[in-house]
């Protein structure tokens, strides 16, 4: 299954509610496309929700440093929430659960932009 | 078993990983992480070894035995150092969008080994089935 994103807004903070796969090669929108959008569209509070992602390989692993590069070097935030198992797994190999801030929840997620 | 140098081909590799990993009696998130890295060096293979040249295959097989599964994947690229692969947890290279595909092998399977043919390179994957005892 590829993945798809669902946008909405909670307290002035946009959640991207992704599900699927994030890896390379399945032809979908890139979630690094998805993000520069919405920027383009002056959203720079920015919440990744992975609950629904339960499986993500080194492109994905690019995909999300990508996405918060972009999101940073416009003078926003990026978050990332409802880490899976295997998520979290790969994000502690690679150590960037050390450069991503990670929410266990939406209600943390949105007071954290405060 | 041979694949054409195309990202297609990942996706059956990939299945059979999985599966061979469940039969040598991995959990369900160790299975996914195997078939993952395998997934990675296919891809490896053809992206960066035969660059997408149709006139260029991808050689695997596998190996499932009381010990260990273990697989091997070669291409017929121009060779590949990997000591030049630089270590994508250094602080200047942890925001790196790519370079973590190597490095997840090595920290998901038990070994890994590269080997240089004429042409081409073969990186050989090993993962235990019971952890080796170190000895004394």
């Amino acid at each position: 299954m590829s993945m798809t994103f669902k946008v909405r807004e909670v307290g002035g903070v946009t959640f991207v509610d992704l599900s699927g796969k994030i890896t390379m090669g399945d032809g979908s929108p890139t979630l690094r496309e998805e993000v520069h959008k919405l920027l383009t569209e002056g959203k720079k509070k920015l919440v990744l929700n992975l609950a629904d992602v339960n499986y993500i390989d080194s492109s994905g692993l690019g995909e999300l440093v990508s996405s918060y590069t972009s999101v940073k070097n416009s003078g926003g935030e990026l978050k990332l929430l409802n880490l899976t198992s295997r998520v979290r797994d790969l994000l502690v190999i690679t150590k960037l659960v050390t450069v991503f801030d990670v929410k266990e929840n939406e209600a943390a997620a949105v007071s954290s932009f405060a | 078993m041979t694949l054409a140098s195309e990202l297609s081909s990942v996706d059956v590799v990939e299945a059979k990983a999985e599966q061979l990993a469940h039969e040598a009696g991995f959990d369900e998130d160790t299975a996914s992480q195997v078939a993952m890295v395998v997934r990675e060096a296919v891809i490896n293979a053809i992206l960066h070894g035969n660059k997408k040249d149709p006139a260029k295959h991808v050689q695997w097989s596998y190996e499932l035995n009381d010990e260990a599964l273990k697989f091997k994947i070669a291409d017929e690229g121009p060779g590949l150092d990997p000591d030049s692969v630089p270590d994508p947890l250094a602080p200047e290279n942890i925001l790196r969008s790519s370079g973590r595909g190597i490095f997840l092998m090595k920290a998901i399977m038990d070994e890994v080994h590269f080997h240089q043919l004429n042409p081409g390179t073969e990186i050989e994957m090993i993962k235990y089935r019971v952890k080796k005892e170190l000895s004394t």
